[in-house]
């Protein structure tokens, strides 16, 4: 069978011909679309955690069960999972386990472009890297019986030009091993002193024997072209080489970051007169060829930022650039931005009108922050918004109080926001924190979460009840706004932030997009009572713009959510044609 | 052959996905390898979008750079300019006329920029203009626009009619496959 799959389907599609019994992850691009599809099939387990560390050790627990299991996450998912990632590698597995991560080199919806191999070098744990859906397939389902072979965990490494390229993969059917009986094993799975001390020299001894393996092991291959250069590479970086060479060159395409192949790297240098490694972000296999005596061309020539194209590898051997349509065009940006009628808006234009200092988080509200708002102060990582307020709260002491709040989503909320809150409540610091509760996880294409009350499948679900559950950590004050009633917020946001105890305020309004949201007819401004104060154009709203000198609703946008009529001083926007 | 390359640009939220699926779907059922990229995420929120679809005997690279394109499909006229530079020389540019302001122009720190499909032309591109947005709703929907763009690039494509029409009807709800079909005629049929 053969279909067009993008990468992250063929990875689902591996894992499930592989035998896969259940897979935990938390959403994050480019990774998502792997727990989406493996979601489908009904014949295994499927959940969105909470938080990558918490997926990372359901799918440890069915590993150790005797099922197979996976997770996948981004980049930065695998910093929150770090901490049973590490240890895993000393208790190994029973069911084989397979560690999904997708990298995003240049960073098209990420806060930084961190490269995941070193998570592989420092963990000890065996990386495998496709670069097409082809391999995305055929390494996922090689993956599990990796995994329980040398009995370690598998790394399965994407970046966003794999995870969402879509290529053809020819397929088959799935085989779905027996469950593996669970045997009682102290000395293997509890890792206390004793027992990792006997354990740490068997992952030593596991990394020596998957070296040998990597050898003459499926996932490299060379190549062979001229003698004249010599090319190493992995991931997407081998399809860019390829597709400017073309078989020109020789190519030793590793397909296993880790550990790689001492001997064959060193025997293909040895045919070869200019060793080269071309690979996105550092330079792993450079440094790697270094430490065994070779001095390939890698990073002098190409850069460790951003992600590479068959353009970037042509400039840096000189050839000559193809003759392009040039435009003396200089068109304006165009950013992202927050949608007509995004629930977050009538908050984030409260927080800006009263020039509060505003620590922000992960998600579409990240968008706060780009002009005309220009809301948010600070954005760093998952959680970081509310353990960060109540830092800057306790440094700051009287200059930040009352002017100064954290404000995260409902999903990060649940991620890792709730252990920043039990802080604020236990170390008593005067923060305010505002969850923007739009009823989804919504930048990653809206999947659920523990507040929505369903599941992955749809299916009702146990539901977190926020209001109780702040309270419950021991915040007095909590209360609830619709944040398209502008004075509401801004009634709430005052009289919180003037509050002598720390408080939540939940601004409650599920995300435009959703298919259940009804939207309300377009609003229209009277070119007569509009004065061209520009009050309106001070939300960034995507609807509204100036033409001919007044304010204008772009009907195809505009979902009458009506925070834009509340802001007119003059009564000029309001339902339904205007004369 | 040797490998056709179609980029398929706008603003996030247009569509462009769904014009790039059926794309993929189409080479590959003409037993072409195809490969095609896509980007999700933050830059689907109304930023500026990008997609690639490559298609012909061996297809590596999963993106298109400067020169390269041999088609650009055009959701919106301002990020045909943006993206002018990647069409090679004597390339095919089919542009919706549609504009939709990005922020800098909404809040009035920029200028929606003025001729562009004449630069495009001076400049050596082969600028097919249409107002997909029109004739989407004279369809029956604003959402056929992927249609309707996708049908001005059926015709410099050696498949039959019917295949498109079949390509369709595969890949948009069932409901609106009529909608999206008369779309397609009405594109097509303009000279």
């Amino acid at each position: 069978m053969k279909k067009l799959m993008i990468g992250n389907e063929a990875v689902a599609r591996g894992l499930y011909e592989g035998g896969i019994g259940l897979v935990s992850s938390y959403p994050g691009t480019p990774s998502t679309e792997i727990t989406e599809f493996l979601a489908k099939y009904d014949d295994l387990h499927s959940e969105w955690a909470p938080n990558e560390k918490v997926a990372m050790e359901v799918a440890f627990g069915a590993s150790l069960a005797g099922v197979r299991a996976a997770c996948a996450q981004k980049h930065v998912g695998l910093n929150v999972a770090a901490d049973p990632l590490f240890t895993l590698s000393y208790t190994g597995v029973n069911g084989g386990l397979v560690i999904c991560v997708a990298d995003d080199p240049a960073m098209h919806s990420s806060q930084n472009e961190q490269d995941s191999r070193h998570y592989a070098i420092a963990a000890k744990l065996p990386m495998l890297e496709p670069s097409d859906s082809q391999e995305c397939y055929e390494f996922a389902k090689a993956a599990f019986g990796l995994s329980e072979e040398f009995d370690t965990p598998v790394i399965l490494r994407t970046c966003t030009r794999v995870a969402h390229s879509r290529s053809p993969v020819e397929y088959g059917e799935r085989v779905q091993p027996e469950k593996k009986p669970y045997e009682k094993n102290i000395a293997k799975y509890v890792m206390m002193p004793g027992n990792a001390k006997m354990r740490h020299p068997v992952v030593e001894e596991r990394t020596a024997a998957l070296a040998r393996f990597a050898e003459d092991c499926p996932f490299n291959r060379v190549e062979k072209g001229g003698s004249e250069i010599g090319i190493i590479a992995s991931g997407t970086a081998y399809q860019y080489v390829k597709e400017v060479f073309g078989d020109s060159v020789s190519v030793l395409k590793i397909g296993m970051s880790n550990p790689l192949p001492a001997g064959l790297i060193k025997d293909f240098a040895a045919g070869v007169e200019k060793l080269y490694v071309i690979e996105e972000l550092d330079p792993v296999i450079e440094n790697f060829c270094r430490g065994i005596g070779l001095d390939p061309i890698g990073k002098s020539l190409f850069s460790t930022v951003g992600e590479f194209s068959q353009k970037t590898i042509s400039e840096a051997f000189g050839f000559d650039p193809k003759p392009f349509v040039s435009s003396d065009t200089l068109p304006p940006a165009r950013p992202p931005m927050m949608c007509a009628g995004c629930p977050h808006r009538g908050m984030y234009y409260t927080l800006a009108k009263n020039k509060v200092t505003v620590l922000g988080d992960i998600g579409c509200y990240t968008l706060g922050a780009v002009p005309p708002l220009s809301a948010v102060d600070s954005t760093l990582c998952m959680g970081a918004s509310v353990s960060g307020v109540h830092g800057f709260m306790l440094a700051s002491g009287k200059d930040a109080d009352g002017k100064t709040v954290a404000v995260i989503g409902d999903s990060t909320f649940m991620h890792s926001g709730i252990t920043g809150l039990v802080n604020i409540a236990y170390n008593g610091s005067n923060s305010t924190v505002i969850i923007f509760d739009n009823s989804i996880t919504g930048m990653t294409g809206h999947q659920q979460n523990p507040t929505t009350g369903y599941n992955i499948k749809g299916d009702p679900a146990g539901k977190v009840d926020l209001e109780a559950l702040c309270r419950a950590v021991g915040i007095n004050r909590v209360r609830v706004v619709d944040p398209y009633d502008l004075a509401e917020c801004d009634k709430a946001l005052k009289e919180e932030l003037a509050a002598d105890e720390p408080s939540v305020i939940i601004s409650r309004r599920p995300c435009v997009l959703l298919k259940y949201v009804k939207t309300a007819p377009p609003l229209s401004v009277d070119p007569e009572k509009c004065r061209s104060c520009k009050k309106c154009m001070g939300l960034g709203c995507p609807a509204v713009s100036m033409k001919g000198g007044k304010a204008h609703i772009d009907s195809t946008l505009c979902v009458g959510c009506g925070v834009c009529e509340q802001l007119c001083p003059f009564g000029a926007i309001g339902k339904g044609e205007r004369s | 052959m040797n490998t056709v390359n179609i980029m398929i640009v706008g603003v996030g939220g247009q569509g462009s996905l769904l014009a790039s699926k059926l794309l993929g779907k189409l080479f590959t059922d003409e037993g072409y390898d195809v490969k095609v990229s896509e980007v999700h995420g933050m830059s689907q929120r109304g930023g500026s979008v990008v997609t690639y679809v490559r298609f012909g005997d061996k297809v590596y690279s999963p993106v298109i750079t400067e020169g390269e394109a041999d088609f650009i499909i055009s959701f919106e006229k301002l990020e045909a300019a943006r993206w002018a530079p990647c069409l090679k020389k004597g390339g095919r540019i089919i542009v919706n006329t549609q504009e939709i302001d990005p922020m800098p122009v909404i809040t009035g720190k920029a200028e929606y920029p003025s001729g562009i499909l004449d630069e495009l032309t001076a400049k050596g591109g082969a600028v097919d203009a249409v107002d997909a947005l029109s004739i989407a709703e004279e369809a029956g929907s604003a959402k056929a626009v992927n249609i309707v763009l996708l049908a001005r690039l059926a015709k410099y494509f050696d498949i039959p009619y019917e295949k498109w029409t079949a390509a369709i009807e595969n890949s948009v709800a069932p409901k609106f496959a009529s909608l999206n079909e008369k779309a397609f005629e009405i594109s097509y049929n303009i000279k």
